[in-house]
């Protein structure tokens, strides 16, 4: 028995384990995969916003995919604040020309990017937004400027249906 | 358990315990021996025991009322607590039981921290009780969502976005929390669920815990090892059971004070709010008994490092048996132990109060000079003193300071062979 030689029997215990690992994992997944979002979830993937009210140094707070979204019509000082930074200043580089297509109007999802909370508008050190559950400080174009949140808050796929309309997602 | 070996004395009683030996467990509850000198600190084990089967009952009752739904489960628990007969007080018994439990463990486990009873052969015994005490943390998080009010909904969307931490898988791990892209319904069914099992985890564990324990038995107040039987051992009962139930009774005295007087005052009033995505409260805390570990996760200035600071903050418990290099268990014998003992208790309950405080300016120094001196103690005042430190001398057996009277041990050992 010294020599090591590959046996029938460790040909059928190898090909045993290997089939039944498969045929555990193919019963695990169904069971981690039911908790993933539900069709009736994903059904709801758009929403259309009447933004006609909306005057200039306001935001309007909608509510897509159980998340709030910021619609802020800024102001010319806003505009000129946010493209006056330079790159080399913030945490999470984005060109505010990338994140405001159209520059009077920002849409981003308004949350936090650190743990979810909804920043107050018009606070913080950089007048824009400041999450007032850990502390960070948003600018005028939604960019993280100081505080715990690793990037900028999330500028979601929108797009203006026509001129006083704006469908998200 | 081998040292001491039972027979049923009745005939009945031999021939079952020889089918199935239920009876030799339960001796465990009557003859078993134990250090004659523990005192009221060893009393929390039992009053966890209880802590737990009162949060298994009322929690059976209460979800006979509760309704796991979004759109539902605020105004049923104003349901519970208007209509439902008694409701109001299975109610504040459970949600004020947590907080007890929680007080009972921080004590249990400070305990254990000061007498060394982590230490060997007792590893086994402490990391089962990191596990139950991990999975606590998780039971009452998930309950404390069930309300559905505000501190409910964003502590529940703070807690989950953790794991948005974790690098390239965080954001598909944090949506399969939820199943969906907020927290929302599905979120609130899955916690009901899993709040609903882990009790019972819990259970199974904490049958472990003691198993466990009476392998060596238990540790005391001097540390050291006694044998047993012996005349350093008294029976579990009815020495230990009285004592144990004595300080049960004052436990549920300060307990009930809570329930009858103070049901809200643990609480916090944003969570008679309904929950509402679109508004985060101003001030988001969790309950109290996570505050420290919370004053941690906001005194690092970067996400990912937070969370990992605040997880290694209770993960380091579980390796604490080989981080403490001292052979002497007791801190009674451990001059320099004693001190920095106080100081982590004092540290601990400054990151609690930091914790409850806004992130900013002093506070926010407060909590990092915290952190760090948490880590400190564990990482290298624990290591290091185990070879600096000059222990004083320990005693030879429980009975020997007791007669003995003075420390000089030879004088001590002179009388107690006289005694004898």
């Amino acid at each position: 028995m010294s020599e090591k030689k590959t046996k029938r029997r460790d040909f059928l215990f190898t090909a045993t384990t290997a089939v039944g690992a498969v045929g555990a994992a193919a019963v695990v997944w169904p069971m981690i995969d039911q908790m993933n979002p539900d069709a009736s979830v994903k059904a709801l993937a758009s929403t259309e916003v009447d933004v006609s009210s909306l005057t200039p140094g306001n935001t309007l707070t909608v509510l897509w995919r159980g998340k709030p979204v910021f619609i802020r019509r800024r102001t010319k000082e806003e505009i000129d604040e946010a493209r006056a930074v330079k790159m080399e200043d913030l945490i999470h580089p984005e060109k505010d020309e990338d994140r405001a297509k159209n520059p009077e109007w920002l849409v981003m999802l308004g949350v936090c990017t650190h743990l979810g909370c909804v920043p107050l508008n018009d606070k913080g050190d950089y007048n824009g937004w400041f999450c007032p559950c850990h502390g960070s400080h948003y600018d005028t174009s939604g960019r993280i400027r100081k505080g715990p949140a690793p990037w900028n808050m999330e500028v979601p796929k929108y797009e203006f249906v026509n001129a006083n309309t704006i469908k998200i997602g | 358990m081998s040292d001491h070996n039972y027979t049923p004395k009745s005939k009945v009683g031999q021939w079952f315990n020889d089918r199935l030996p239920l009876l030799t467990l339960a001796n465990h509850l009557t003859d078993y021996p134990t250090p004659k000198n523990l005192n009221y600190w060893w009393t929390f084990g039992g009053i966890l025991t209880f802590c737990l089967i009162t949060q298994i009952v009322t929690g059976l009752t209460l979800a006979m009322h509760y309704i796991a739904h979004a759109d539902m489960a605020f105004e049923s628990v104003e349901h519970i607590m208007r209509d439902v007969n008694y409701g109001w007080l299975i109610r504040y018994i459970h949600a004020n039981g947590a907080s007890m439990f929680f007080l009972a463990v921080y004590i249990h486990i400070f305990r254990s921290l000061f007498y060394g009873s982590y230490k060997s052969p007792r590893e086994i015994i402490w990391i089962l009780g990191i596990i139950i005490y991990l999975l606590m943390m998780a039971a009452a998080f998930m309950g404390y969502v069930l309300p559905w009010g505000q501190m409910s909904f964003w502590g529940a969307t703070v807690i989950t976005n953790l794991f948005s931490a974790i690098p390239l898988v965080g954001e598909g791990i944090v949506t399969w929390l939820w199943g969906g892209y907020s927290v929302d319904n599905p979120t609130l069914t899955r916690f009901f669920t899993l709040h609903y099992l882990i009790p019972f985890l819990i259970l199974g564990l904490v049958v472990l815990h003691i198993w466990a324990l009476h392998v060596p038995g238990n540790n005391n107040p001097v540390g050291i090892d006694i044998k047993k039987p012996s005349k350093d051992t008294v029976p579990f009962h009815p020495y230990i059971v009285i004592k144990d139930g004595f300080a049960l009774l004052m436990f549920m005295i300060v307990f009930a004070f809570f329930v009858f007087y103070a049901p809200n005052i643990l609480g916090h009033a944003d969570n008679y709010i309904e929950a509402n995505p679109m508004v985060t409260p101003a001030h988001i805390v969790p309950e109290w008994y996570l505050l420290p570990f919370y004053a941690i996760l906001r005194s690092v200035p970067d996400k990912l490092l937070g969370v990992v600071a605040m997880l290694s903050a209770i993960l380091i418990l579980a390796v604490l048996p080989w981080l403490d290099t001292s052979k002497i268990r007791s801190a009674v014998f451990r001059p320099l132990y004693k001190q920095f003992y106080w100081i982590l208790v004092a540290d601990v309950l400054i990151l609690g109060y930091v914790g409850a405080m806004p992130a900013e300016g002093l506070y926010l120094l407060i909590a990092r000079v915290a952190t760090a001196y948490y880590f400190l103690h564990f990482l290298v005042i624990l290591p290091v003193l185990g070879f600096k430190e000059k222990t004083l001398p320990v005693p030879l057996s429980i009975t020997e300071p007791v007669l003995g009277g003075s420390p000089n041990l030879a004088a001590a050992r002179n009388k107690e062979s006289k005694i004898e």
